[in-house]
């Protein structure tokens, strides 16, 4: 017995030793931590439950057989992330550059199912040259059948990817269907065809950075939703986005002890909204002021900033906020932000989180760019998921709520739950100048009438009270009060139910 | 009876407030003005009326004569304070109250004409008898004359804008070069802030201190002097420390300096507060530098030492009442200091820095005190806090960056510095870069605590400008084992969110390491210790041998935590971030990360990232408006040379190179607006 025992923990301390010291140090030189590591700092300390410890590949082609290595260049298992359950796959650069054979993706695919058995949260920490070439079609088969089991539990259990490394060609696409991406700036990039390809195709020169670096991927392509300076302190933040999400969708958001007072009243933000109203101010000033100790998790911050993501707690319990960002772009909504705001708010009712969506738009972005770019059907894809939202919502117009614009951001129509708006609202179909102008096109080249005119329009419509006379605004609230309002609000419709009729699935504007 | 039914104020800013609430503790009915930047002020909120008298800019507003003429005429007020600046030391505004029958809470327009001039005030000082600087006599007509007149008296000189104050229309000479130079650029500054530009030039004082004597006289031919005020702390000649009284001053000093302040005060018939200002060399030599006949920005501090409020005898005055004290009954008591708190980045040069305030706390002031009230009589210390703003209101930049004064008061000046330092930590103030930081450092300066400062004590102890307080290995300790006990709450309460595995919870662990980071993560002091909590808090055993008693307050999401730490009273503030805390502290301004010991061994693995490299691009420094461009695509620039001007405040701003290189490309035109950090330029 005890030499079993013996040879237990000496095949134990062989795996963890995953592709040896050499490697290890080789992998600690690049700024990046190996797979353990990474799980480590992922987890509580000590509840890490490790599983397929010594799967080893079944290939025995082009110099393989020999080769084999514990673990199999991925470490699976489940832990707890604050004493909540998670499943979490490490892949590991150290052993066959981490690249995916058939074993390694079963026993990716063994933690997925577990996790939508269990309902929990799948964590992936990804750090892989690609396939393992020597596997042929095996491996692309794994990929397949871990591709399949992200479509499955999407809706089901989070899924959280963390790019610690290179993730190119086909291994792109299992983070692109998960909820979240989260990358290490430096030392990551995700690109379907690398710079070598991407030279001889269509002569162009980037280097992978440039390709598919946390930069590009946070800034332009929005395939990242943020990217943070190291190893370390991405897993403290995928920690960090952990406690702000339900285990799976059979679970309500998770409640946490909070310092705040949900009455607090804030007078600084009745003076928020500037006296002209062409002038910007900062929405997140409002989130911040509204949210349980300021605390906002942005998600997406870094591209189309017209419009803000991310997660806040009120009373303790996470709520969704998607708001209208009046610095950058007055806040229009075009291509990119219907569609960072639509992706969002699909995640929030998937998994039950409550919207709240603050409101201060001038309408859709205009020019051939957006319509050659299919505007209409982008912003229809977030008319569609507030539509189809059941969890509660509820809006805050703060300024202008112009045009269709004003119908999509989660409007009483879309069955918003609770609409507040503040006095400073204006609730219309477009602005006064521009009404004017086409209410009253015969007395264009009379200024003096114009402006009577949009005098006229703006008394009529430049307020909250047209709608509110309507029921299309719940009530008109003082900025100050706003928090304790929204909280109310939301306290309010812990019990809400609502379902849609039954359908295979929607269709979607993709 | 009260003297005045309804008095106008024809200012803003803390000012206003400040002579509101005298007014109204006398049962005087106040009107404000506004331009349309200040419609939601603090001072239009606080006034029982008020009259908008224009837009933004002051020139069209506050100091235009013919709008705040209106407002009187609109509003009926009887009297008149002007507060200080704007119509302050305007002869013609004064004129022209008198023309209408208002009061003018100020001096006659006699003594504002003689002594608003700096040629002219000099001359007449030294005819009473008061002692004055060698200098020339006259303004100067142009760079070369200015140069010839430098030689003569001898380097350094002081350039000045005969209309010149706040710092504006001022610069200090040391060669032939910087004559020329500040001689164009005060000019062009005192004529786009006064609109008048003559220069004038005297010999510049070294080891100086700067030392005012507050006056008071009434119309009936009293006169009594108030103490003095200690200016010395200043930057650019704008004042951000002063104190009351002087640590330098000896009695017989003080006597002289007063005396002669009185004579000069009764040499223009003058009447209302004023002030006489001195330069004071190391052996107690004193100067007269010029009179201010107004309310001085720093008068606080006077009124915490004398008890006596000089809002109230400006108003009793002009209302034709005698001075009911003599000289005997002025008694000075205790010590007060006043910080002036300004919207200017300590970080960024002192660059301004104008928009919202999206946190305003200042600390408590004490329950009690009045601006009046017999020192001591309100507590062994006492907080005053003047501001004009609120949290929520706007920096703008059309006017003076100052937006509070916060005043300390104490039986003696190690309390009354221990006041303001305490004050200043619970002080928070974001949206806007402000000194806070730069004057806590100050507070802590062991020069400023000894006494021993001159008008140079800023450029001489932060010549590289200001980066932060640097705080000694025990400070450090304290504020880590803070870091670590808070982190421990934290930690504790993350553990316990909903949806836990029963019987598997996370236990929080006891052994953390505290790494303070400086730019880019790079590792600087780091401390590790066991933290064992309690009912009452924690017990911090640090590794080494000390163990502190950490009680704290704080709770997270808490942006000022008290704590004690082994009997050290801390005011800190704190906002969370990745694993730690950013703590700002006794003007610090540091990032703790607090790790386990494992977290800490790998976070240690982490490369260290250099700051992105904009050395090769030249970034607006502050909000503000670039008024021209000296260089083109292409240009060749040595070290030094003029790229651009931007004006902000009121304030141009040369942005020089930092080193030889050739323009590469040029971003912006003159005439636009800029935000901070906006790229201007960009080097080959």
């Amino acid at each position: 017995m005890r030499d079993i025992l013996a040879e237990l923990e000496e095949r134990r301390v062989r795996a963890r030793l995953g592709g040896g010291a050499r490697r290890i140090e080789a992998q600690h030189a690049k700024g990046k931590l190996t797979a353990r590591e990474r799980v480590e700092l992922l987890l509580d300390p000590g509840s890490f439950e490790e599983y397929d410890t010594f799967v080893t590949h079944r290939c025995g082609d082009f110099g393989m057989e020999g080769n084999h290595v514990p673990g199999d260049g991925v470490v699976t298992g489940w832990g707890t992330v604050n004493g909540r359950m998670v499943y979490v796959y490490s892949q590991d650069f150290t052993v066959f550059g981490g690249s995916l054979s058939e074993t390694h993706a079963q026993k990716i695919c063994k933690v997925m199912d577990m996790a939508m058995r269990n309902g929990a949260p799948v964590i992936g920490l990804n750090d892989s040259g690609g396939a393992r070439i020597q596997e042929g079609v095996a491996s692309l088969g794994g990929y397949a059948e871990v591709f399949q089991r992200n479509v499955l539990a999407s809706g089901v259990v989070p899924q959280i990817s963390v790019i610690m490394g290179p993730c190119a060609g086909g291994a792109v696409y299992s983070p692109a269907m998960t909820d979240f991406i989260y990358m290490v700036k430096d030392t990551s990039y995700m690109f379907v065809t690398g710079p070598d390809v991407v030279r001889t195709v269509t002569n162009e020169v980037v280097t992978a950075e440039e390709l598919g670096g946390a930069s590009t991927h946070t800034r332009r392509s929005s395939v990242a939703d943020a990217a943070f300076e190291n190893d370390v302190l991405a897993l403290a933040e995928t920690r960090r986005l952990i406690d702000f999400l339900p285990l799976s969708n059979r679970e309500k958001p998770p409640r946490r002890p909070f310092f705040d007072d949900p009455a607090r009243i804030e007078p600084s933000l009745d003076t928020l909204v500037p006296e002209n109203p062409n002038q910007p101010y900062d929405m997140r000033e409002l989130i911040a002021k509204l949210a349980d100790e300021g605390d906002f998790l942005e998600m997406q911050e870094g591209f189309a900033a017209n419009v803000l993501t991310g997660f806040v707690r009120l009373e303790g319990s996470t709520v969704g906020v998607v708001a209208n960002q009046p610095m950058v772009l007055a806040g229009v909504l075009d291509i990119d932000s219907s569609r960072k705001a639509a992706r969002f708010v699909r995640f929030c009712d998937a998994f039950s989180i409550p919207i709240l969506t603050l409101v201060d738009v001038p309408g859709f972005l205009p020019g051939t760019a957006q319509e050659y770019g299919g505007v209409i059907k982008h912003g229809a894809k977030l008319l569609f998921a507030y539509g189809e939202a059941t969890v509660p919502k509820v809006t805050v117009i703060t300024r202008k709520a112009y045009g269709g614009a004003y119908d999509v951001m989660a409007s009483k129509h879309l069955r918003g739950d609770v609409n507040y708006a503040w006095p400073t609202a204006e609730i219309a179909v477009m602005g006064a100048k521009g009404a004017v102008e086409i209410l009253y096109r015969s007395e264009a080249g009379d200024a003096e009438a114009i402006e009577r005119r949009t005098n006229e329009y703006e008394r009529e419509f430049a307020s909250p009270f047209k709608a509110a006379e309507r029921g299309f605004v719940d009530e008109v609230v003082q900025p100050r009060s706003t928090r304790a309002r929204v909280c109310r609000a939301f306290a309010s419709l812990r019990n809400k139910e609502l379902t849609n009729p039954w359908k295979k699935h929607d269709n979607i504007p993709l | 009876m009260p003297l005045f039914d309804k008095i106008l104020i024809a200012n803003r800013g803390e000012i206003a407030c400040r002579i509101i609430k005298t007014a109204r503790r006398m049962g005087i009915r106040t009107a404000a003005v506004h331009s349309d930047a200040d419609a939601n002020a603090l001072h239009v909120r606080m006034a029982d009326e008020a009259v908008r008298i224009g837009p933004p800019p002051a020139a069209e507003s506050y100091i235009d004569i013919e709008r705040v003429m209106g407002a009187v005429r609109e509003t009926g007020a009887q009297a008149v304070h002007p507060g200080y600046g704007f119509l302050s030391e305007n002869p013609l505004f004064a004129a022209a109250l008198a023309a209408e029958g208002i009061a003018f809470i100020g001096p006659p327009e006699g003594a504002i004409e003689k002594m608003g001039d700096k040629i002219t005030s000099k001359k007449i000082a030294a005819e009473a008898g008061v002692n004055t600087v060698p200098g020339h006599v006259g303004p100067v007509e142009d760079a070369d004359q200015a140069v010839r007149i430098a030689r003569e008296i001898g380097y350094p000189v002081m350039l000045k804008a005969s209309a010149g104050g706040g710092g504006k229309g001022m610069r200090i000479a040391w060669d032939d070069d910087d004559c020329r130079e500040g001689f164009q650029a005060s000019r062009n500054e005192a004529k786009a802030s006064f609109g008048d530009d003559r220069m004038f030039i005297e010999k510049f004082v070294t080891r100086p201190r700067h030392i005012e004597i507050q006056v008071l006289a009434d119309r009936h031919g009293n006169a009594i002097y108030l103490g003095e005020r200690e200016c010395s702390i200043q930057r650019r000649n704008q004042k951000v420390v002063e104190e009351a009284p002087s640590p330098f001053l000896d009695e017989a000093t003080r006597r002289a300096m007063g005396e002669q302040a009185v004579a000069l005060a009764r040499a223009v018939d003058y009447s209302s507060a004023g002030t006489v200002e001195f330069i004071v060399d190391g052996d107690r030599d004193f100067y007269f530098l010029e009179m201010n006949t107004r309310l001085q920005v720093e008068h606080p501090v006077t009124e915490l030492v004398t008890g006596v409020d000089l809002v109230e005898q400006m108003i009793r005055i002009a209302a034709g009442e005698p001075l009911a004290m003599t000289q005997d009954d002025v008694a000075l008591k205790g010590w007060a200091i006043e910080s002036r708190l300004y919207a200017e980045d300590p970080y960024r040069g002192f660059l301004p820095s104008t928009g919202r305030l999206t946190r305003y706390r200042p600390p408590a002031e004490t329950e009690g005190y009045a601006p009046g009230t017999a020192p001591g009589q309100a507590g062994d210390a006492v907080i005053r806090n003047d501001a004009g703003v609120f949290e929520g209101g706007e920096i703008s930049r059309f006017y003076d960056p100052m937006i509070a004064k916060l005043c300390t008061w104490a039986p003696d000046r190690a309390g009354a510095v221990r006041a303001m330092r305490g004050a200043l930590d619970g002080f928070e103030v974001e949206g806007i870069g402000h000194n806070l930081p730069f004057l806590s450092a100050v507070m802590g300066h062991p020069r400023f605590a000894s006494g021993d400062v001159t008008t140079a004590f800023i450029e001489e102890e932060y010549p590289d400008g200001f980066g932060g307080a640097v705080l000694p290995e025990g400070d450090l300790r304290l504020l880590a084992a803070s870091a670590a006990a808070m982190h421990r709450v934290a930690e504790v309460r993350r553990a316990r969110i909903s949806g836990r595995l029963d019987h598997h919870e996370r236990q929080v662990g006891d052994e953390w390491v505290v790494a303070f980071e400086g730019p880019g993560g790079a590792p600087r002091e780091r401390f590790e210790m066991k933290v064992e909590a309690d009912r009452d808090g924690a017990s911090v055993r640090m590794a080494g041998g000390t163990t502190f008693r950490v009680a704290s307050d704080w709770r997270p999401g808490a942006r000022l935590a008290r704590l004690d730490v082994g009997g050290e009273r801390l005011l800190v503030k704190v906002d969370a971030i990745t694993q730690g805390f950013r703590l700002r502290w006794r003007g610090a301004d540091l990032r703790a990360r607090v790790r386990t010991p494992r977290q800490a061994e790998l976070a240690a693995l982490m490369p260290v990232k250099a700051p992105p490299d904009t050395s090769k691009l030249l970034l607006c420094p502050m909000p503000g408006l670039l008024v021209s461009l000296a260089v083109a695509e292409g240009d060749e620039v040595e070290e030094g040379q003029a790229l651009a001007t931007v004006e902000a405040m009121k304030m141009e701003n040369v942005l020089r190179a930092e080193r030889k290189g050739r323009v590469a490309e040029v971003n912006v035109a003159p005439g636009e607006s800029l935000q901070v950090d906006q790229v201007i330029l960009g080097f080959a």
